[in-house]
């Protein structure tokens, strides 16, 4: 059989099929927190929390009301953009004309707290959250044992990606949304809601990271610190793929993934640390991150 | 220059007056023995606060209102507890305040072998008494044991021993390690393949992967790609659930045999019994064992609305035993505790003839378990099939092989 670096041939793709399903996670994040931080200049810590409540809810909305995944799938990013709508209204409206590092602080906190609420209330075990019936199994796909679930996430987390891209780049609201990054005052002048925006933005971008935690949720284990062991992670991804980059936050996201997927084979215990690697060496050669423009 | 002199003489004296008279103060508390007080230092709200945590501090509540309402002693018993955030500084830290300003003179509980480490160093200088029900590492009773430290429910070689041992036997000849990448999962992989070697197994490979990893496929494909029958977990809390998630969603578990070498009840329960079927592990304690466990675990569900992990009836076994070797000493001075503790057999719901050796390691029946089906579980919390008692002098390290000075050979 052949080999690359000695791994035989089936075993890397397999890998690197896997690679891909854990870079969608991070591309669906990253493409929120871009997202945000691109329309509000908000760097928003309380994403992982965000993304937590969403797998979250979708437990809750199937044990306590019988709410199904597919229905999960819609309703959770609902009630996440909701719960962000109300954060942004009340709290984060305030810091816009302040330093980055209130913002920052601010969603921190939140995420502590949000955390915390769910920690005491169910744990840091987590629950389980079982894969939806049509999803049970998996392809042979010859080099390797795809399970239907995984498969699902990367088609899901593309289409998502794709939408919000071809969204914020191609359609008249987006250019009304990117006229309003580029200058607030002005767009309003056109007699456009410019508040409103910002706020719908904001409740979008979470709603991404609600809608990431009602795909992991069958995945992984539904538990209160699912957030915080993915967002550091995300955040290098997004300093990596250029602060505020559309397409850079779901082309690193993507890419990300694979190579720590393909890191986990030939170097297991460095597999936590490469992606802060390849950031530290992109902050050194190209500072705005591989997509971001220098302002 | 000379003022400034003057005023670090000053500074100096004054500490040393604080000093001497936090030394007074600690004098009289164990002097007048009316007052014995218990510090139960754990997880809060971590990654191992559902093994340990609030549970652990209701269980030593339990000990002490049962002990009260058994013994009658005249003098008072308090309960204080912290969060050590799993960091060895934050933990020795607490015990440092503990026993020179709180007058602390027992501390349990104290999972997380790193701070146990700790607290253990702090317990010995200053001469109190640590019985840990939490920590996994056998350098407890080995290279750093001390006088007046007592491990109480289980350490790596008896999961090892227990879980690898029993394994072997049974035609999982074959191993494959997946292996949380710091101290612990180091030595339990390291214990359980040297027991595997040792009863004739072999080990096919391993593969280490960081703590509170959020992803756990591609480890599992490489487990999958080794062909061994037996995969051995050797991580704990976290890691160890998404293991099992991962290990069903990808279909290892139909061709291999998951073998958990800390697994726990909380982590069963959280998981649920189709996932987690067929399992097989070495637990110190389980509430559905008899009549007895039974009375004191739904007691403890009573209050907590959860069963008991192992480390939360060993705190209350702890706490119990401490007051009773209190009582029959006639003093808290912690000298004459620990020969008590040394010389006395524990008979409680958590331990039969239990027996606390020269080497600190408390030592106690474990079981080897197999999760039940969902048709043969016939309430909540009903999930072990128990296949094995193992005898204490077989669970745990033998005598002769500890390394720990205070035995004399």
């Amino acid at each position: 059989m052949s080999e690359i670096f000695g791994v035989p041939i089936q075993a890397f793709m397999g890998q690197l099929m896997l690679g891909l399903v854990n870079g969608s996670f991070y591309a669906m994040l990253s493409l929120g927190l871009a997202v945000i931080f691109g329309m509000l200049n908000i760097i928003n810590f309380a994403h992982g929390a965000l993304y937590m409540m969403g797998a979250m809810f979708a437990w809750m909305g199937l044990n306590y009301f019988g709410i199904g995944y597919w229905w999960s799938l819609l309703l959770a990013p609902l009630a996440v953009g909701a719960a962000g709508i109300v954060i942004e209204r009340s709290m984060l409206q305030w810091l816009y004309k302040l330093d980055h590092l209130y913002g920052l602080l601010l969603t921190f906190g939140l995420a502590l707290i949000l955390e915390g609420i769910f920690r005491d209330q169910y744990g840091v075990s987590g629950q389980p959250y079982s894969i939806p019936e049509e999803f049970v199994g998996a392809y042979n796909l010859g080099f390797m044992f795809l399970p239907k679930y995984r498969a699902w996430v990367i088609l899901a987390s593309l289409a998502v990606c794709f939408a919000t891209w071809f969204f914020i780049e191609k359609t008249p609201l987006g250019a009304y949304l990117r006229a309003a990054t580029e200058n607030p005052r002005l767009t309003q002048a056109f007699g456009i809601n410019v508040p409103l925006m910002v706020m719908l933005t904001y409740g979008f971008g979470v709603a991404l990271a609600g809608f990431a935690g009602v795909l992991a949720a069958p995945a992984m284990q539904v538990s209160p610190l699912m957030g915080s062991n993915l967002i550091i992670v995300v955040f290098a991804v997004v300093v990596i793929g250029g602060m505020g980059s559309i397409l850079g936050s779901i082309v690193t996201g993507l890419g990300l993934g694979v190579i720590e997927g393909m890191t986990k084979v030939f170097w297991p215990e460095a597999s936590a640390t490469v992606v802060f690697v390849i950031m530290a060496i992109v902050l050194l050669v190209r500072p705005a991150g591989l997509f971001g423009r220098e302002k | 220059m000379k003022r400034k002199l003057i005023g670090a003489l000053v500074g100096a004296a004054v500490m040393s007056m604080a000093a001497s008279s936090v030394y007074a103060q600690k004098g009289a508390v164990k002097l007048s023995g009316d007052m014995v007080k218990i510090g139960v230092l754990t997880d809060m709200s971590g990654v191992y606060s559902d093994l340990g945590g609030q549970g652990s501090v209701t269980a030593a509540q339990m000990a002490i209102d049962d002990f009260k309402a058994q013994a009658k002693p005249s003098w008072k018993i308090d309960l204080v507890y912290a969060d050590h955030q799993n960091k060895a500084d934050v933990g020795s830290n607490k015990a440092r305040e503990w026993y020179d300003t709180q007058g602390v003179d027992m501390m349990t509980d104290v999972l997380n072998s790193a701070v146990a480490l700790a607290v253990s160093k702090v317990t010995a200088e200053k001469k109190r008494v640590l019985i840990d029900a939490g920590a996994a590492t056998t350098r407890l009773t080995n290279e750093d044991c001390t006088p007046y430290t007592v491990h109480y429910v289980y350490d790596t070689y008896a999961l090892a021993n227990g879980g690898g041992k029993a394994v072997v036997k049974q035609g999982g000849d074959s191993w494959f390690f997946l292996t949380a990448d710091y101290a612990f999962g180091h030595s339990l992989e390291k214990d359980t393949a040297d027991v595997v070697k040792a009863n004739g197994g072999k080990v096919l490979g391993a593969v280490r992967h960081p703590l509170n990893a959020s992803d756990f496929s591609s480890f599992l494909l490489q487990a999958q790609a080794s062909k061994a029958k037996i995969v051995g977990l050797a991580n704990a809390g976290g890691d160890t659930i998404n293991s099992i998630k991962a290990a069903n969603e990808f279909g290892l578990t139909k061709t291999q045999k998951l073998v958990g070498l800390l697994t726990q009840i909380t982590d069963i329960h959280a998981l649920g019994l189709p996932t987690t079927q067929g399992m097989m592990f070495t637990e110190g304690f389980y509430w559905n064992l008899n009549a007895e466990t039974r009375e004191w675990s739904r007691r403890y569900f009573g209050k907590m609305k959860k069963m008991p992990s192992m480390l939360q009836a060993g705190v209350y076994s702890a706490v119990l035993t401490y007051l009773k070797a209190v009582q029959t000493a006639g003093t808290d001075d912690a000298d004459a505790v620990m020969k008590q503790l040394k010389s006395m057999t524990i008979n409680d719901m958590f331990a039969k003839n239990g027996k606390i050796r020269e080497d600190g390691r408390m030592v106690h029946d474990m079981f080897l378990v197999e999760v039940k089906k969902q048709a043969e579980s016939k309430e909540p919390w009903d999930y072990y099939h128990v296949r094995a008692v193992i005898p204490g002098s077989e669970a745990f390290q033998p005598l002769s092989l500890s390394r720990c000075p205070l035995v004399k050979k």
